[in-house]
């Protein structure tokens, strides 16, 4: 599809340029550089020990799982890793970056050039470039609610590893970029190298937009809009970037380049108050820390040890267990969903049967409950045996249904399938010889239906289904039914 | 008391019983108060007696923690002491409290050492002549009116005036061998790496390296030992142990002398480079070459060809590197704040204006300059490609030579006040920077006197050539007395 | 190259206030001492490779192991001010 089919009519003639940098806080149980640990909500500063509080004299160490991720990472998007990596020093003051420099990769960064795939809204897939992956350290966080007239500093997430992932400026739309968003979030779970929870800012997201005239080669000026930390807000913080920049332009001002806050409460941009003081960051490299060397060998054993990745984990999806690529697709999206789904796959004994339920009752279960699917009230295992259940004829798909609601409502999640269709006398009725005698006792009572049916009103037949079922509080074995009363109306 | 003024000395007074810690402990606090003139201290433990008494106790109840039990040392302001002033010689410091022990520092209280005080120096080390302290400029024990050189200047004034048998220093361009030149002890900068940099305050990350000054080869030997070795908590630590030192720091003190037993002659190499200068110090060379020729060591004319750049580099590297070390200093989590900032931005500029001394900005000035945009490249990166031509040149003058001789310093000791523009003291330090920038292990060892004043000679190794420069040293120091002579003999009334 | 020294901005970027008596002298310093610096463009360095460290090691990785946890204000009592053991600034407004 080319650019222009793309457009956005809101955008008229304008083009917009959208490069993303996502912060993913690698999920390391001790610091980059020092052993605090990372566990998030602790009491203020009882997770800064020396290092992370820049005492004079402390001295970093380069934490070994944390360069692990970045290269699987970097294996994952097909980038190249570059075996030799430096760190250098990021120098800024601010009250929450306690050395006055951020540890960082600036010359030479550990993950060089990849490439992400990302699935459209519409179903349409782009590969969006991946310019580099660097390690570095997290700043600490400041609380500006917490004392009257101070800004107050908490340095517990200071020094937490981050992948910083930086992307092309590829993406020419805001859903676009929520899409690449939410793909990386999806890339980052799968390998099990971030927790991916946005609400606690284990994810977040810095926006460069820029708009042109379309056809343009030239980029516009950019801003760059800092700390966007859900999906829907990269969305609603870029189209308001784009809708400003535009009315700039075409009121004949122009952009400047600056950073800038999004608001979700007024769903707007608008420029920080606080100046950085320049560019001018004096990167050079740390004289604490040598250069960093992944080995072959580490190498080759991040590669032999890698997760099976969204991709290839949707083509076994469609291809060994006949799922559509749109419920594919569904699934794969989120780690957790599709852990859900191989696991009641396996109890089910088959792929097709679980999708449908995990996307039809399951889904709909947990949207009006609003609970995760880690929340889910029917385990995998009870769902897989209730399919089981269904597909050897112990129970028909509509008692199914009933009992999903049951044990959904139920608290009791240790309940097995099988005791409560015991307990609740739902075994389905089989047995021709007990469904004729229902059969007949039916016939029998309707002598009108009976002459309607036999006179060619063969809609008549539901409403035998319907007066059996009913007789059998739906246990009966619907094919049975169908085969009894044909033969028997017919006779 | 009269008590040993080496450390090996009193350790044997210690064993032996004739002294007890306490003992020595007392008569070199009263040392110290009797000769305040010198500001050698900027701190004093004030448990110390305490701690002497718990050492003698351990001792006489058969138990004693290692090599060093019992015995005070003096340390320079810049290492962390848990529950101990540490201040680095800065305002910004002034009042900063511990909260952790540096890892040398550790090594020494595991051998059973004691913490006598801590010494003076020019702030953050930043210095040639102890006159950048924010706690008062040291004396020269040998002539009040001298500068005892930097900028561990209070540790060689406290070693020379017999305050302590020994004294921890760091070394960034020559900080413990120019002051062990100017006061007449001896002093070891290791191997890069070869002391952890864990809990000394940074300076210049890629120069600093903690040793140890005293008024024998023998007795920096037996402290190096105890001090040194890998440690997992400095990224630049040395993995790999040197076994002499090693061995050193479980022999019984007697045999010290045996372990130092220099059995190879050596080639010595004379850069000339350090001798063309004509300086005091290079003139002074001749007698300590005959000591070393005599024991049948060859000495050869080696040169150093880039030698007369290192100045400059040094200068841009280490300021530039200071520059963001210094950077933690914002007044937020410690550290100097100035009173009544009405916003950030006042907060960190007057806390650090205040906090700072003017040497110290000079430092940040030229450093921030030499890394902004634009520059990186001409000052930043050439300094390290001449950082690398240094080392390439030590590393040719090492394949044809064992260590190399060199004056430690262009002059004697210089008035206090003397030397006031900057470009001119950082000369100072021409004979000792290079080894710095190469990583180099250097000691310095006195050699002589002119007017009353002491010199020093300096011995260059490869690195980790510890031994070499340890040994050779011991043997010139068994072979003649420049290292015995007393600044101040007894106290002064 | 000393022409371009612009003794405010660096003292923007480090964070220094320098009183109108010391900026003077403070820029005749720097001067003199990039004049002593600039010596360095004498040697030809064309393809010598930048010495960042004296031993060209590579960097040693520590094991992801937590430490000791850290008791609430245990390294706060050298902290100028804090509350409830969080360190207080100004209030800096995004």
């Amino acid at each position: 599809m080319s650019a222009n089919e793309r457009a956005d009519p809101r955008w008229g003639d304008w083009e917009p340029v959208i490069g993303l940098e996502v912060h993913v806080q690698l999920s390391t149980r001790s610091k980059m550089f020092s052993t605090s640990s990372t566990a998030f909500g602790a009491a203020p500063n009882t997770q800064a020990n020396a290092v992370d509080l820049g005492l004079p004299g402390v001295l970093p160490v380069i934490n070994r799982e944390a360069v692990r991720k970045a290269v699987q990472f970097g294996l994952a998007v097909g980038a190249e890793v570059n075996q030799r990596s430096v760190f250098d020093r990021k120098n800024y003051f601010y009250p929450d970056l306690p050395k006055g420099y951020q540890i960082s990769q600036f010359k030479h960064p550990i993950v060089g050039r990849g490439a992400l795939t990302v699935t459209l809204p519409g179903g349409e897939q782009r590969t969006i470039g991946i310019t580099r992956a660097h390690l570095e350290e997290d700043a600490g966080k400041s609380i500006h609610d917490a004392v009257p007239g101070r800004t107050a500093i908490d340095l517990n997430r200071a020094g937490t590893p981050l992948l910083e992932v930086v992307s092309e400026p590829e993406l020419r739309s805001a859903s676009e970029a929520a899409a690449y968003f939410r793909t990386l979030h999806s890339l980052v779970r799968y390998l099990g190298i971030c927790d991916g929870n946005l609400a606690e800012g284990s994810m977040r997201c810095d926006a460069n937009v820029s708009v042109r005239r379309r056809g343009s080669n030239v980029l516009g000026q950019r801003t760059e809009t800092k700390n966007i930390n859900s999906f829907r807000f990269v969305e609603q913080a870029i189209d308001f970037e784009i809708a400003r920049q535009i009315a700039v332009l075409e009121a004949g001002g122009s952009i400047v380049q600056e950073t800038r806050l999004y608001d979700p409460d007024a769903n707007e941009t608008r420029a920080m108050r606080t100046k950085e003081d320049s560019d001018d960051y004096r990167y050079f490299p740390d004289p604490d820390l040598q250069p960093l060397v992944v080995s072959d060998q580490e190498l080759e054993a991040i590669a032999a040890a890698m997760p099976e990745l969204p991709t290839a984990r949707r083509m076994r999806y469609v291809e060994q267990l006949g799922l559509t690529e749109y419920d594919a697709e569904l699934i794969v999206a989120d780690p957790d969903l599709a852990e859900y789904f191989e696991a009641t796959a396996a109890a089910a004994g088959g792929g097709k049967a679980a999708a449908n339920w995990i996307l039809g009752d399951l889904t709909a279960a947990l949207n009006r409950d609003e609970c995760t699917v880690r929340e889910s009230r029917v385990s995998s295992d009870q769902l897989g045996q209730l399919i089981q259940r269904i597909n050897d004829g112990t129970i028909s798909g509509k008692i199914g249904k009933t009992l999903f609601e049951t044990l959904w409502n139920d608290a009791d999640t240790r309940a097995t399938v099988d005791g409560l269709i015991d307990a609740r006398g739902l075994r389905q009725v089989s047995d021709s010889g007990a469904i004729e005698t229902i059969v007949d006792d039916i016939i029998a009572a309707n002598p009108k239906q009976v002459e309607q049916f036999k006179g060619g009103k063969d809609k008549v037949f539901g409403f035998f289904v319907g007066q059996v079922m009913k007789a059998t509080q739906g246990k009966a074995n619907p094919k049975a039914v169908n085969d009894i009363l044909r033969a028997k109306l017919s006779g | 008391m009269a008590v040993p003024t080496t450390v090996r000395a009193q350790l044997e007074a210690l064993n032996r019983g004739a002294l007890s810690s306490v003992e020595l402990c007392q008569a070199l606090l009263e040392r110290t108060g009797s000769l305040e003139h010198l500001n050698v201290f900027i701190s004093l433990n004030d448990r110390l007696l305490d701690q002497a008494a718990a050492a003698d106790e351990a001792r006489a109840g058969g138990s004693t923690l290692g090599q060093l039990h019992g015995l005070p040392l003096a340390h320079k302001d810049i290492f962390m002491s848990e529950g101990l002033r540490t201040t680095c010689g800065s305002r910004m410091l002034q009042d900063f409290i511990a909260p952790y022990t540096a890892t040398a520092l550790q090594r020494f209280a595991d051998a059973g050492a004691l913490v006598l005080g801590k010494c003076n120096m020019d702030e953050f080390a930043m210095g040639s002549s102890n006159e950048n302290s924010f706690f008062g400029s040291v004396a020269n024990p040998w002539d009040a009116d001298r500068v005892p050189g930097g900028s561990s200047g209070g540790s060689a004034a406290c070693v020379a005036a017999g305050l302590a048998a020994a004294a921890t220093g760091t070394d960034t361009g020559g900080s413990i061998r120019q002051p062990a030149a100017f006061c007449g002890v001896s002093g070891i900068k290791p191997t890069y790496g070869r002391v952890s940099r864990y809990g000394m305050v940074a300076f210049a990350s890629s120069l600093d390296q903690g040793g140890v000054m005293a008024r024998t080869a023998a007795d920096l030997a037996l402290l190096l030992a105890n001090m040194q070795g890998f440690d997992p908590q400095d990224s630049t630590s040395i993995e790999t142990p040197d076994l002499w030192l090693e061995n050193l720091k479980t022999l019984p003190i007697e045999t010290l002398d045996e372990a130092l037993t220099l059995d190879a002659k050596l080639t010595v190499g004379l850069p000339q480079e350090y001798f063309d200068s004509g300086s005091i110090g290079a003139r002074a060379m001749d007698d300590i070459r005959t000591v070393i020729e005599v024991q049948g060591h060859r000495v050869q004319d080696v040169s150093l060809p880039n030698t007369g750049i290192a100045i400059p580099a040094y200068y841009v590297i280490a300021g530039a590197e200071a520059s963001t070390n210094l950077s933690r200093y914002d007044g937020v989590r410690f550290g100097h704040r100035a009173n009544d900032a009405k916003d950030l931005e006042t907060l960190y500029r007057r806390s650090r204006s205040e906090g700072f001394g003017t040497e110290v900005k000079r430092r940040i000035l030229t450093g921030t300059y030499a890394l902004s945009v634009g520059y990186y490249e001409a000052y930043y990166l050439k300094a390290q490609q001449l950082r690398r031509l240094i080392s390439d040149d030590f590393k040719r003058a090492f394949a044809d030579v064992d260590v190399l001789l060199t004056p430690t310093t262009p002059t004697t000791a210089f008035e206090r006040g003397a030397v006031s523009n900057p470009v001119t003291m950082y000369q100072q330090d021409v004979f000792t920077v290079p080894a710095s920038l190469a990583g180099l292990p250097a000691l310095s060892l006195p050699c002589g006197f002119k007017d009353g004043l002491p010199l020093g000679a300096q011995l260059i190794g490869p690195h980790y050539a510890e031994r070499s420069l340890l040994c050779l040293a011991h043997q010139i120091q068994s072979h003649s007395d420049w290292h015995e002579a007393v600044a101040i003999a007894g106290v002064p009334a | 190259m000393t022409d371009s020294i612009d003794i405010a901005h660096l003292c923007t970027l480090a964070k220094l206030e320098l009183a109108e008596s010391e900026r003077d002298s403070a820029e005749a310093d720097l001067r003199n001492i990039m004049l002593m610096v600039d010596a360095m463009g004498d040697v030809n360095t064309t393809g010598v490779e930048p010495l960042a460290h004296p031993l060209e090691f590579v960097a040693r990785l520590r094991d992801d192991t937590p430490g000791p946890t850290i008791e609430a204000g245990q390294f706060q009592h050298n902290a100028p001010e804090t509350a409830e053991q969080l360190y207080l600034v100004p209030r800096v407004v995004d």
